[in-house]
């Protein structure tokens, strides 16, 4: 039985500055496959490259060399237009420093990624965005502004925004990495559910051993090569 | 529809920056406030000086062609001149047949009213005072409608019968006379006759109101002694602005010369051109630092929002839209200036209207609603707008997400 893989990349190196003399290669061929509603922790140093990767699996930055393929599809080469399309279609991004707008509520917030794609006249967009809102634990904070709400809360606002469209793959970089461990505890909590209930692929990078210990398969990244990638029994 | 997504962003992002919006939207209201202003007085002025040149003088008169001077021997450098070319003495030319070119004149389009003048230098004696005049004689039923002298009397009333004379402010002041008095028009050869005073007149200059002298048709004929002759058909145009158009019918169809007040005021006309380019040059400049100022702002703005249009970016925004995000911030700014801008500028039209008084005392612009300059006013901002967010528009479209997010 073979499905497509959701993320394909091989030899897939990143080199910045190129011909320059600060020119410094971060990922050095990396073979990667990720399947559908797979859990995946992305650990290891500092400054070994995982943000680097997950920018390229989110097509915010492109590869030097090597081929990503998403969804089956080679968007090693497109262009930024089309790049854009392909994020909007099938990805969603969580960030360590949550990275609301603070210009608008947390409602608004959530319901961004579908407006941008014409859905924000549509009542059921706005249903979806309180709906998710309310599985983060925030039907109380809909219209609230970012600035009112603490940093675990602004997190859960920030993953009901990765959700909206429903995406494929979700990447999120260090999402606990400026939170209590309390906090940190109950946005994990919540990711796995969505993963569990909705089927959707996670990625995600953190420092934290008892949090990776909960994925379903652990990657290592060392010096921008994968230096161990195992299967993980999830610990409850 | 997608623009909905680019227009609630870019009033959000204005909405945010509440005091740079402020700012920009101030300063963009201000230009467009000074550009209303100088309009108004540019208008107010150049209309106050028309209506007093066109209104106290024919927008066309009709002369016969110059005797021309021509010098008998061509000067050379061996044979030095003995004296320059000398003008022919003073004579007056005349027009013959007048009746029947006063007939044509008045049927060709564009003219409004025409009257037969004879009028030449004469002196005006009054006891001990002499003064040097010019007279006009008319017909003063045509002559009103070819100037309107009803406006100008100061005192006395219009009546030009064969020995009444209407007399510049300046000339009774200085003869001492008043509506009523009589004083003596005696011409060059000696010839004299006595007029009675009935209208004091304000003809807008001192110069004028110090030689003019208004009698009938006939006297001044036989004063200048150019009897059943004239020497100019007055003319009055619909509309004086089409003067040089109507004089270069009437040249053509008499075959004589016609003048316009555009060319006997050239110097006025000239004046009147160099202020509305002066003009024109100031709106440019308003409208050129109104641009940068928007620019300027708009351009560390999206400095300062980096981190934000990153994040849009990264959740699926396209480099086409944040740059319409931009372009619409400087659409809405220049459309907000100019509504506030107007407002401004009809206010302190408003003010100045009670305090810039033209020289005869009428204000010299009055507060109106012009609402086609109102909207041309509020597009030409909301595209200067526009214009201005063009560079930090495109600033937006490159900026790389990935290092605004994690910067
Ligand atoms: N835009 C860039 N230009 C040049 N070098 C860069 C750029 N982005 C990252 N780097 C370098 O690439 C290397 C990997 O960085 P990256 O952020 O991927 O590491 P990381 O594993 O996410 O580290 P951390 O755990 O500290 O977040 C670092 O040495 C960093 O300095
Ligand atoms: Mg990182």
């Amino acid at each position: 039985m073979t499905t497509t893989a959701l993320v394909s990349l091989s030899a897939l190196r990143k080199i910045y500055n190129a011909g320059q003399p600060n020119e410094q290669e971060v990922l050095h061929g990396i073979d990667l496959t990720l399947q559908p509603g797979e859990f995946t922790a992305l650990i290891g140093p500092s400054g070994s490259g995982k943000s680097t990767l997950l920018n390229i699996l989110g097509l915010l930055e492109s590869a030097s060399d090597g081929v990503y393929r998403l969804n089956g599809d080679d968007v090693t080469l497109l262009d930024d237009d089309a790049r854009t399309r392909a994020r909007h279609a099938t990805l969603g991004f969580i960030f360590q420093f949550h990275h609301l707008l603070p210009a608008f509520s947390a409602l608004e917030n959530v319901m961004l990624p579908a407006m941008m794609g014409g859905e924000g006249a549509q009542a059921d967009t706005r249903q979806r965005a309180e709906g998710l809102l309310d599985a983060v634990g925030l039907r109380d904070a809909y219209h609230k502004k970012p600035a009112a709400l603490s940093g675990g809360m602004q997190q859960r606002v920030a993953i009901a925004r990765a959700l909206i469209r429903a995406p494929r793959l979700v990447l999120a970089d260090e999402p606990t990495g400026n939170l209590d461990t309390r906090s940190s505890d109950g946005i994990f909590e919540l990711l796995r559910r969505f993963n569990r209930e909705q089927g959707t692929a996670f990625m995600v990078v953190t420092h934290d051993p008892r949090l990776a210990a909960r994925c379903d398969r652990i990657i290592e990244l060392v010096d921008g090569r994968i230096a161990t990638d195992r299967a993980n029994v999830p610990v409850t | 529809m997608t623009g909905g997504f680019e227009f609630i962003v870019a009033l959000r992002f204005l909405r945010e920056g509440r005091m740079q919006t402020a700012l920009i939207i101030g300063g963009a209201a201000v230009g467009v406030g000074v550009i209303y202003f100088i309009t108004a007085i540019l208008t107010g002025v150049q209309g106050d000086l028309i209506r007093r040149v066109t209104g106290s003088q024919p927008h066309v008169v009709v002369k016969p062609l110059d005797e021309i001077a021509v010098p008998l021997i061509a000067p050379t450098d061996s044979a030095p001149r003995a004296a320059s070319v000398q003008a022919r003495p003073q004579r007056l030319t005349t027009i013959d047949g007048w009746p029947a070119l006063l007939q044509r004149a008045e049927a060709s389009p564009g003219v409004l009213a025409v009257a037969p003048v004879a009028s030449g230098g004469a002196l005006a004696v009054k006891g001990d005072s002499t003064r040097s005049v010019i007279i006009t004689g008319t017909d003063l039923h045509r002559y009103l409608r070819v100037v309107r002298l009803d406006d100008k009397v100061v005192q006395g009333a219009l009546r030009l019968e064969a020995g009444d004379a209407l007399i510049g402010i300046d000339l009774a002041k200085d003869l001492g006379a008043l509506p009523g008095d009589r004083f003596r028009v005696q011409s060059s050869d000696g010839r004299g006759e006595v007029f009675q005073i009935r209208a004091l007149l304000d003809m807008g200059s001192r110069d004028l109101n110090r030689r003019t002298v208004y009698i009938a048709l006939r006297p001044a004929q036989s004063l200048l002694n150019i009897s059943g002759r004239i020497t100019s058909i007055d003319v009055g145009a619909r509309d004086f602005m089409q003067a040089a158009e109507v004089a270069a019918r009437l040249r053509a169809l008499t075959g004589l010369q016609a003048e316009s007040w555009t060319q006997t005021n050239a110097q006025v006309f000239t004046a009147l051109g160099n202020q509305t380019i002066m003009t024109r040059l100031i709106r440019l400049f308003v409208a050129i630092v109104v641009v940068l100022g928007i620019a300027s702002v708009l351009v560390v703005s999206v400095v300062q929002k980096r981190k934000e249009i990153g994040i849009l970016r990264a959740v699926g925004a396209t480099s086409g839209q944040m740059q319409r995000v931009f372009l619409l911030q400087g659409a809405v700014v220049g459309f907000a200036g100019a509504l506030t801008g107007t407002a401004f500028g009809l206010l302190l039209v408003a003010v100045f209207s009670g305090i810039l008084r033209s020289a005869s005392g009428t204000p010299l612009f009055v507060l109106e609603f012009d609402f086609n300059l109102m909207f041309v006013v509020l597009a030409v901002a909301t595209v200067l707008g526009v214009v201005a967010s063009v560079l930090p528009a495109r600033n937006a479209a490159r900026l790389d997400p990935a290092q605004a997010i994690r910067a």
